[in-house]
């Protein structure tokens, strides 16, 4: 909420030119109200040599939330803004940069009438923003700034200095100089770069965002090496449905109820997926449905059940094979169905095609009547994201209740993880994985759970087999006597 | 099967043919167009019991009369009788019914829902049809070869009808009999409602005299009679495989002669039965023994055996419904039903098909899905012990087998048993390890949680679940929450106490006093709020009471949050707390004290930092660590503008206020987190014991609750515990209400959170008989900072936010706190898990209903 911009001058170019390119007198304190508060300009210090100018926006936090109340009314739709508790009246955040337009348009335009030379004039500046939302932290802001002609200072504000433990925050305090700028160069450059290290949302972005962003990033923003991250965080703030699926308010009032943050919870999706950004599948994720469709064929199953389905991408590649005539997707979580859904286009879907496929929200932890009767079903990289004491449940409810005559479970071979040159040693492969077993331990119980509910069960590699470590994915194919006899007939 | 009608010869009687239908059944009015059915439903039945085909196709067709509207007319009728034989209500169907296949499909509807199909014929001659139908304007061009053609088919029906499945057929001949022919309701045999006992209920007896003998005499039965009017309920099998079935039975019949007894024939019965009556059956089984003791019988005991088993009606539905008897238990949606597939299911249980190793029958685990309101109390199966699942319980722990006898007394649910004289019988197979359905990691059924659901509480009646907080429980139950055997209660939300007006306060306890004296409740206890996270703690005496009680392996019990999910990942932590409360019970004495061997306490655990530090980092030291990086350089520049006499005295002084209050912010959230390593620095604050063993202690006067939990304090030497810091208040004394009032501003001016406001009688509702807040919370003006944001107390501020409104947060809390008393009375009262859970999960979906999050 608080920024400088400070120069030097001589004689020539005394440094109070700076009231007359901001459009504001040093000696006259300026309010403007804006939409989320009131800005202040002052000037700390205003002669020849040096002076300052001070941009203080006032945000008022209980009309942030207040308006966010409802949604389409342009106020805070994210749930983080709907909060009380906000960094928003302290933080250089988005705010900070409409404000910016809003008080200093003329001087972006790079116009001046009464001193119409000075706008096109570099001079020394000097922009100090004492907390600065960086989210990529000190580094990315160098790599923001400093194609740019600026010499960065970024210090990371400690967290809490009572608890050094805790690290650094997100903000900075970003000192920026440079002698090679101009003023209305410089506006440009904050009206752009603030939102975007801050990466949150503010307001829904309107049509013209586009254009403004093309405007003020005139003549810099094209050549910049980080163009690509710098468009498309800007641009991020853009209403999809992805957003709407984002809208798990019953899910962030449970998380808020346990004073947890939403993410944590609201987790069955990954982000980048989620963001409908063209989809890059992993080779394994491929080769993974390779094989359970093979296995599936090879079971000679017809009605298939998905459980934990996920986002559809199985329950999609199975409809594309006729053989399969019933096939259902199961996922506990509501945004994976609704992704799943739109991935599908059910609601375009021909009645034929529709016919087949349904998606149900379920749970592996109960028994579930619905699931019952089916040839086949498919727990693919599902179990390792149950807590281990709740893994009997799901057990009975497949093996015991459902009873298809093949299941298909694949789950993660952690013993390949030293081959995942990104992966560092000792972590799980998804922040969400409860437990990554060995091939031995989950031989070990696959061969309980068959012994238990008289299944018969056999394990196939997915991906390439390391004469080391084994496959990165492991499958057991389960089979009941009566699927077996089936199969011999 | 009956039939009843007036015999062709001799006179007709004079007035008033009396016809006996069952209360529960299908009855089918058969008679030609214009026969006066519509008029006889009319006359004897309720007009919602009747169906008719006219109406239907009216509602398909808009025509009562469009004949080819006739097969989507009767879909509805089907569907409708099918609707209500489904809810246990009679059905009458007003449709000609003369074709045999027409009335195939009303016999088979009954059978679907196992109640009797019942035919009253109403035989009149074809004029009198004819005439009827012509003053009808609707029917008048009805040819008079349509009427002529039901009666030939009515006549040709009549001698089939029992022979095609109608159990009671009457046939009323002639508009005179139709006309005075009376109704008259019958109940089901198996409708023993109105019996409400106490009753004693034992198990598979199997000839063995002595034991019976004994198992009476300790259940206080004399020479068969109970001196307090107990009656004794047999579920079946007293004969085959023991040493003395004749005795048995001769004690068995001779009580229910007396009326000191019920009894429900078992599969065993059955075969003898049979045997009995000269039919041709295979002595196996022990029934070769039953056969050798009878020999020396004489022929009148085997005459009376034959009638006494004949006579046995296959299950009894007792005691308002509440009590279901049978030999192999029986779903709900049997009970009181009656039909083959019924009784075969109460003698024979139900079967998989397959045969384990031992040849014998596997039986379908049918009592794991049952979810019925009614115990059903039965037997059929040996077990090593009689154990409840899911409100059932299987009395069978094989006395013949060298086990022992068992008796369940009712409505006292206790189990009185005596152990056999010897293995009388060697069995086919072991007695299983395990009860029916009683398996390990066996979960709930989605059904008894999904969708829009309604829970029926005792003490707010039926609090409604909408889908979409069912489904988001759902999901966070699933997949971050504890196994739910060991989550057997979540604590309900609580109310703010209402706004207040005071300058500079949002919240302040004279508002609290002011509710409770309105509400009726004098006294009143505050008790400091702990500055931690809400936590349960289920406690048990050691890990045989965890595995026995809760079914939980490897684990004492359990921790966790308010949304279920476990305290620490790490499960030895946990058993490190648990282990330091049970060693704090034990020291106090309150296992023999509540007679017990466990306790679910209600707690708050602390720091709150070890919980939420995700949520402390990224939002509230996040604040403070912007705010604090802004003022300085913010109020350096005001201060330099002042300085070179820019006029901004009102902006500088207002910023520094903002500073000041972002500090106080930061001071307010620092006060919540301290570290921690391991359990060095964690404490635990219990306030509350909510349940021990077959008791809920949420009617627990809260003085009581508290000098119980300060000598379980006492007894922790390891400095886990904390008191919890109270005042009585007497809200009906001024003096009393401001001491309150000054403990409160005390207690939060040192930096507390604040505190609640509690009835001291705990469990208390008002003069209209509605619960009272269990709790109202005062939270502290600091504390606040960290709800409403640092500069909430700016009069600005405080003017806006105090438009927040109360009402839907109070019913919110009342109703989950419905929800709660309900999951611990069910716990208490060793309910099924799935009864328990419910209510459970009814309280984490309420969680998700849209109310202000800072409330």
């Amino acid at each position: 909420m608080f920024l400088t911009i400070s120069t030097t001058g001589d004689e020539q170019y005394p440094a109070t030119d700076l009231g007359f390119l901001l459009h504001k007198h040093p000696d006259n304190p300026f309010s403007a109200t804006l939409s989320h508060g009131t800005a202040h300009v002052l000037y700390p210090e205003a002669d020849a040599e040096r002076c300052t100018a001070a941009l203080l926006l006032e945000v008022d936090a209980v009309a942030l939330v207040r308006r966010g109340k409802g949604k389409g009314r342009g106020g805070a739709p994210d749930a983080a803004l709907a909060q009380y508790v906000n960094d928003r009246p302290y933080a250089a955040s988005s705010l900070l940069a409409v404000a910016l337009s809003g008080v200093f348009s003329s001087a972006m335009r790079g116009v001046c009438h009464a001193r119409p030379e000075l706008p096109a004039r570099p001079r020394p500046l000097r922009i100090e923003v004492p907390a600065l939302p960086a989210r990529g932290g000190p580094a990315l802001v160098g790599r923001l700034f400093e194609p740019l002609g600026w010499t960065v200072t970024a210090e990371p504000v400690a967290l809490d200095t009572e608890f050094p433990e805790w690290g650094d925050s997100r903000y900075v305090h970003l000192v920026l100089e440079a002698d090679t700028l101009t003023l209305a160069e410089a506006l440009r450059h904050l009206y752009v770069l603030l939102p975007v290290l801050d990466d949150a949302k503010h307001y829904w972005v309107s049509s013209d965002e586009v254009d403004k962003l093309l405007r003020a990033g005139e003549g810099w923003l094209p050549a910049h090496p980080e163009q690509q991250l710098i468009t498309s965080r800007y641009l991020s703030r853009r209403w999809s449905l992805t957003r709407q699926a984002r809208e798990r308010l019953e899910l962030l009032r449970l998380a808020e109820a346990d004073d947890t943050d939403v993410e944590e919870i609201d987790n069955a999706v990954e982000a980048e997926t989620e963001e409908g950004a063209e989809e890059k599948p992993a080779p394994l994720a491929v080769r993974r449905r390779e094989a359970i469709v093979a296995a599936l064929r090879a079971s000679g199953a017809a009605r298939v059940l998905d459980l934990g389905c996920g986002q559809g991408q199985l329950v999609q590649e199975l409809l594309r094979d006729p053989s399969f005539t019933e096939i259902v997707g199961v996922d506990v979580s509501m945004r994976a169905l609704t992704i799943a859904s739109r991935r599908l286009k059910l609601d375009r879907m021909g009645e034929r095609q529709a016919a087949r496929v349904k998606l149900l929200q379920g749970s592996l932890t109960y028994t579930d009547r619905r699931l019952k009767g089916y040839d086949a079903a498919v727990l693919s990289e599902v179990i390792e994201h149950l807590d281990l004491p709740r893994l009997p449940a799901l057990e009975y409810a497949v093996f015991g209740a459902a009873r298809p005559r093949t299941v298909l479970v694949t789950t993660p071979n952690v013993e390949y993880n030293v081959r995942w040159e990104s992966l560092p040693a000792g972590h799980a492969r998804h922040g969400d994985h409860r437990f990554e077993w060995t091939r031995g331990e989950f031989r070990a119980w696959a061969g309980k759970v068959a012994e238990r509910h008289d299944y018969t069960v056999e394990f196939t590699p997915v991906g390439p087999d390391d004469p080391e470590v084994g496959p990165p994915t492991q499958m057991a194919v389960f089979t009941t006597g009566t699927a077996q006899e089936a199969q011999a007939a | 099967m009956t039939t009843t009608e007036t015999p062709h010869t001799g006179n007709p009687q004079p007035r008033g043919r009396v016809l006996p239908v069952t209360d529960l059944s299908l009855v089918v009015l058969v008679g030609a167009s214009g026969s006066g059915k519509s008029t006889f439903a009319r006359r004897h039945f309720k007009p919602t019991e009747v169906l008719s085909s006219d109406f239907c196709r009216g509602l398909v067709a808009d025509d009562e009369n469009d004949q080819s509207a006739s097969r989507d007319a009767f879909d509805v009728l089907h569907h409708i009788a099918g609707k209500r034989l489904a809810a246990g209500r009679r059905t009458v169907v007003d449709a000609t019914s003369v074709q045999q296949d027409a009335r195939r499909q009303l016999i088979d509807l009954a059978r679907q829902h196992d109640v009797l199909p019942i035919a009253i014929v109403l035989d009149v001659p074809e004029e009198v049809c004819a005439e009827r139908n012509a003053t009808r304007t609707d029917r008048a061009d009805l040819p008079r070869r349509v009427i002529r053609r039901h009666i030939r088919e009515l006549r040709r029906s009549l001698r089939h009808l029992e022979r095609e499945g109608f159990r009671k057929v009457h046939v009323l001949r002639g508009v005179e009999e139709v006309e005075h022919a009376t109704v008259v309701t019958e109940k089901r045999f198996n409708d023993l409602t109105h019996l409400t006992g106490p009753f004693d209920v034992i198990g598979d007896v199997h000839g063995c005299s002595a034991e019976l003998e004994a198992l009476l005499g300790k259940l206080g039965y004399v020479d068969g009679v109970h001196p307090e009017g107990r009656t004794a309920v047999f579920v079946g099998d007293l004969v085959d495989r023991g040493p003395d079935s004749p005795g048995v039975l001769r004690r068995v019949m001779a009580m229910v002669k007396s009326g000191d007894a019920l009894c429900v024939p078992g599969n065993h019965e059955n075969k003898f039965g049979r045997h009995l009556k000269g039919r041709n059956v295979r002595h196996t089984h022990g029934l070769a023994e039953t056969i050798a003791q009878m020999e020396g019988e004489s022929e009148e005991f085997r005459a009376e055996v034959r009638e006494f088993i004949d006579g046995l009606v296959s299950h009894y539905v007792l005691d308002g419904g509440r009590l279901v008897v049978c030999h192999a238990g029986l779903p709900e949606k049997y009970h009181g039903r009656t039909s083959g597939r019924v009784r075969s299911h109460a003698l024979y249980g139900d079967t998989t098909g397959e045969t384990d190793e031992f040849g014998l029958p596997v039986r379908y685990p049918w009592a794991e899905d049952y979810r019925g309101r009614a115990a059903v109390v039965y037997g059929h199966t040996p077990v090593p012990e009689a154990t409840w699942l899911n409100n059932t319980i299987c009395l069978d722990t094989g006395a013949v087998f060298g086990g022992r006898l068992t008796a369940l007394r009712w409505p006292e649910r206790e189990l009185v048993d005596v152990p056999a004289e010897r293995v009388w019988y060697e069995p086919a197979r072991p007695l299983r390890t395990e009860a029916p359905g009683g398996h390990e990691g066996r979960p709930l059924d989605l059904a008894d949680v999904h969708g829009r659901r309604v829970v029926e509480t005792r003490y707010a009646g039926r609090v409604s679940v909408r889908e979409e907080n069912a489904a988001a429980a759902l999901e966070v139950m699933s997949r971050f929450a504890i196994d739910p055997r060991l989550l057997p209660y979540l604590p309900p939300t609580m109310a703010p106490t209402a706004t207040s007006r005071l300058d500079g306060f949002l919240e302040h306890p004279a508002e609290a006093f002011a509710q409770y004296r309105e509400d009726g409740v004098a006294r009143v206890v505050c008790e400091e709020k702990h500055m931690g996270s809400r936590a349960v703690a289920l406690v048990c005496r050691d890990a045989g009471t965890a595995l026995r009680r809760f079914g939980a392996e490897g684990a004492t019990g359990s921790l966790y949050t308010r949304t279920g999910r476990p305290f620490f990942d790490d499960a030895a932590v946990t058993e490190e707390i648990l282990g330091r409360l049970r060693t704090a019970v034990t020291g106090a004495g309150l296992w023999d004290e509540l007679e017990t061997d466990w306790l679910l306490l209600d707690a708050e655990l602390m720091p709150w930092s070890l919980k939420a530090s995700g949520l402390l980092r990224s939002q509230y030291a996040a604040v403070g660590a912007a705010s604090g990086a802004a003022f300085p350089a913010a109020l350096a520049a005001l201060e330099g503008a002042a300085a070179r006499g820019t006029e901004v005295g009102e902006l500088l002084e207002r910023q520094r206020e903002r500073a000041g209050a972002a500090a106080a912010f930061t001071r307010a959230y620092r006060r919540y987190c301290w570290t921690t390593d391991g359990l060095d620095g964690v404490r635990l604050a219990p306030f509350q014991i909510l349940a021990v063993q077959g008791r809920s202690l949420a009617a627990l006067p809260h003085d009581e609750q508290l000098a119980l939990l300060d000598r379980l304090v006492e007894h922790d030497a390891t400095g886990l515990l904390r008191t919890t810091r109270r005042l009585h208040v007497d809200t009906a004394d001024p003096e009393s209400v401001r001491a309150g009032v000054d403990w409160w501003l005390e207690l939060t001016g040192r930096g507390g959170e604040g505190m609640v406001v509690k009835p001291v009688g705990a469990l208390v509702r008002d003069a209209e008989g509605r619960l009272v807040q269990p709790g109202i919370k005062c939270r502290g003006r600091e504390y606040l900072r960290i709800i409403y944001g640092p500069e909430y107390t700016r009069p600005e501020n405080l003017a806006r936010l105090r438009a927040r409104f109360l009402n839907h947060k109070r019913s919110l809390a009342i109703r989950e706190y419905a929800l709660g008393l309900e999951a611990l009375d069910r716990l208490a009262g060793g309910e099924p898990l799935w009864r328990v859970h419910e209510a459970v999960f009814g309280v984490l979906a309420l969680e998700s209903e849209p109310v202000d999050p800072r409330l």
